[in-house]
């Protein structure tokens, strides 16, 4: 559809320019061949690097195709049914590391829906130095995947690191191998990665939380609510809307989780710390692998659309339940 | 995600970021504390300051270790103020033919500027024509759009590298400026803030005889200022702080990104954290500077695309 626009552009500004040289600005024809023309640098971008490799993945995954290889044969589902009947070589790992992304998800999502909650109620209010808190707090998101894993990697290290040594001072066991063994490699990742991303929410939360009518506290006040009262019967759902772009962006990124395992643990111990997209990366791109990468990484992006889908579904019944019940 | 599309009221972005709508002093923690006791009030403090010791504690501590030697960057003990501040760590980075930071540093401003410049150009052209201008298709191309903001970027990441591979850009400056700048959320963001500018300004000009462009030129771009530039600076740190992409897609030592070239420089000095600091701390500074000079519209933007979007 987007090619009807893309192409119908040049065509539009042909016929015009030949037929009609100075059409009124107002005029149907005129706006539409204006509007291609605004269109066209984007949509040639998003044609080639979004719709086009989103239906080549597809295709890709339907071919062994090998980069380095001359022949793409066509395959058919080979590469779907190879993964779920355990007949590829990928299977194992791909179904390790799904496991492994949506353990890493289950554990890291509810915190950093929850813990940015607690730090913009924290900041909720008028306070001198407010904005610099939120800086703060904001401040390593900024800083990406790259450093911020580097730099815990340090602290984190088993035997020169920070962490060990202050809990040594506190008389807690100061040997702990945070990134090499189970569990502590996952309690390091969700760490690390609240850590890193917690501002981002709280900065959404915070936004959200000054958009709620004080005219609503003080009603629910006059009502006799309390503190926990007023959270639960306005703040929350105040938040509502907000809460599913926070939900769905939050799982986007921890389903896509890869840096903070390349960089930090290399995946291990083992391969216990290898995501989907560490996984497919080395299939298609290291490997060259891509028929087998595109069918792992479309399985992937059905599971996360499935999952969205419930998300979305459950948050929007309640808000639908909730304003019934108050009518 | 719908409501991320229609929940963008008109006028959201009328008011220049930084704004205060009227009451915000009166939050409900405002008034709350007003009768209470002051006890909430300097737990609320504590609570703040053991953040922000655990917010900035690590940063301080990769600048204090960058400037260490490496035995005192190995130490079991930390030392918070080195014994021997030293910029041997830099120098050695800096002058390592097999690590060139200094040439990762420039492939990583020209690439994050000039992705930044891109996006903001097409994105802006892209998203007036779909917040003012009629077009037969308007809807679907719009929703099309949209609906691509929810797809996951592994979707699009192996039939990109083999479109870059036959476009001959692996291993390129272009591989890493192009194909991102494909992305909708530019586009989203600037639709949001045309729709709420005032149509009136743009009527006068077009009855004074300006065509589209130069409406859109002289009118629509110059208040939209502080838009273009949060959308400037958001992407500008997303491509620089890029990482997977630039993995996979650069091979050359002197074709590295710096968040990249982060990961070669671990490889290659396991357990020189005294290096790996340094090489943290110049991939850290320029963003940071950009962040606490801009730091208004960094959070307004973000806070706008959740909250108002």
């Amino acid at each position: 559809m987007s090619e009807t626009a893309t192409s119908a552009a040049p065509a539009a500004a042909v016929t015009s320019g030949r037929a009609a040289p100075a059409p009124t600005h107002r005029s149907r024809s005129g706006e539409a061949r204006t509007a291609y023309l605004f269109l066209a640098p984007y949509l040639v971008l998003f044609t080639v690097f979004v719709l086009v490799p989103i239906v080549y993945g597809l295709w890709i995954s339907l071919h062994a195709y090998d980069f380095t290889l001359p022949e793409q044969p066509f395959v058919g589902l080979d590469n779907y049914t190879g993964l779920f009947d355990g007949s590829s070589p990928f299977a194992g790992p791909f179904w390790n590391s799904m496991q492994a992304t949506y353990l890493f998800t289950v554990l890291t999502v509810p915190l950093l829906l929850v813990v940015p909650l607690l730090v913009a109620l924290l900041m909720n209010g008028k306070f001198p130095g407010r904005t610099v808190f939120r800086a703060m707090y904001f401040a390593p998101y900024v800083l990406g995947v790259a450093v911020v894993s580097v730099l815990w990697r340090y602290l984190l290290d088993g035997n020169i690191g920070l962490v060990n040594y202050y809990a040594g001072l506190l008389g807690l066991p100061d040997t702990t191998p945070w990134l090499t063994d189970l569990p502590w490699a996952w309690a390091s990742l969700v760490f690390v990665t609240v850590w890193w991303t917690l501002g981002f929410n709280a900065v959404i939360y915070l936004a959200a939380l000054q958009e709620i009518s004080p005219d609503l506290y003080e009603a629910a006040r006059v009502d006799g609510a309390n503190a926990w009262q007023r959270f639960w019967n306005v703040t929350l759902p105040g938040l509502r809307p907000v809460l599913i772009f926070v939900t769905s962006v939050t799982l986007i990124a921890c389903v896509n989780m890869f840096g903070q395992s390349w960089l930090m643990t290399q995946g291990g111990p083992g391969t216990e710390t290898r995501t989907a997209i560490y996984q497919i990366a080395d299939t298609g791109l290291t490997n060259f692998t891509s028929g087998a990468a595109s069918a792992m990484s479309t399985l992937f992006t059905l599971s996360l659309i499935l999952v969205n889908i419930v998300i979305f579904v459950l948050l929007r019944e309640r808000e639908g339940g909730r304003k019934g019940a108050r009518r | 995600m719908s409501t991320a599309t229609s929940a963008a009221p008109a006028g959201a972005g009328r008011e220049r970021p930084g704004r205060r709508p009227a009451g915000t002093d009166t939050t409900a923690s405002g008034r709350r504390r007003g009768k209470g006791s002051p006890v909430p009030r300097i737990l609320a403090y504590v609570a703040l300051v053991l953040l922000t010791l655990l917010f900035v504690s690590p940063l301080l501590y990769m600048l204090v270790t960058s400037f260490k030697t490496t035995a005192d960057a190995g130490s079991a003990t930390p030392q918070w103020i080195p014994d021997s501040p030293t910029l041997a760590a830099y120098r050695e980075i800096l002058g390592n033919p097999a690590t060139p930071v200094l040439r990762w540093f420039l492939n990583s401003l020209l690439a994050a500027a000039l992705q930044s410049l891109l996006i903001v150009a097409t994105a802006a052209l892209a998203a007036y024509a779909l917040a003012r201008l009629e077009f037969p298709g308007k809807k679907l191309v719009t929703l099309l759009i949209l609906a691509t903001l929810f797809v996951p970027p592994v979707t699009l990441l192996i039939p990109n590298y083999l479109i870059v591979g036959q476009l001959g850009w692996l291993d390129s400056l272009a591989a890493i400026v192009v194909p991102g700048a494909a992305g909708a959320f530019g586009v989203f963001f600037l639709r949001q803030f045309f729709v709420s500018l005032p149509p009136e300004l743009e009527e006068a000009a077009s009855l004074d005889g300006a065509n589209r462009f130069q409406v859109f030129w002289k009118v629509i771009l110059p208040l939209s200022r502080p838009a273009l530039a949060t959308l400037a600076m958001l992407s500008f740190l997303t491509n620089w702080n890029d990482f997977l992409w630039p993995v996979f897609t650069l091979f050359s030592p002197e074709n590295q990104t710096l968040s990249a070239g982060l990961s070669t420089l671990q490889n290659a000095n396991a357990v020189r954290y005294d290096l790996l600091m340094a090489g943290a701390m110049i991939a850290s500074v320029p963003v940071l500077v950009l962040f606490i000079a801009s730091q208004r519209y960094v959070v307004e933007g973000v806070s706008r695309a959740g909250v108002k979007g």
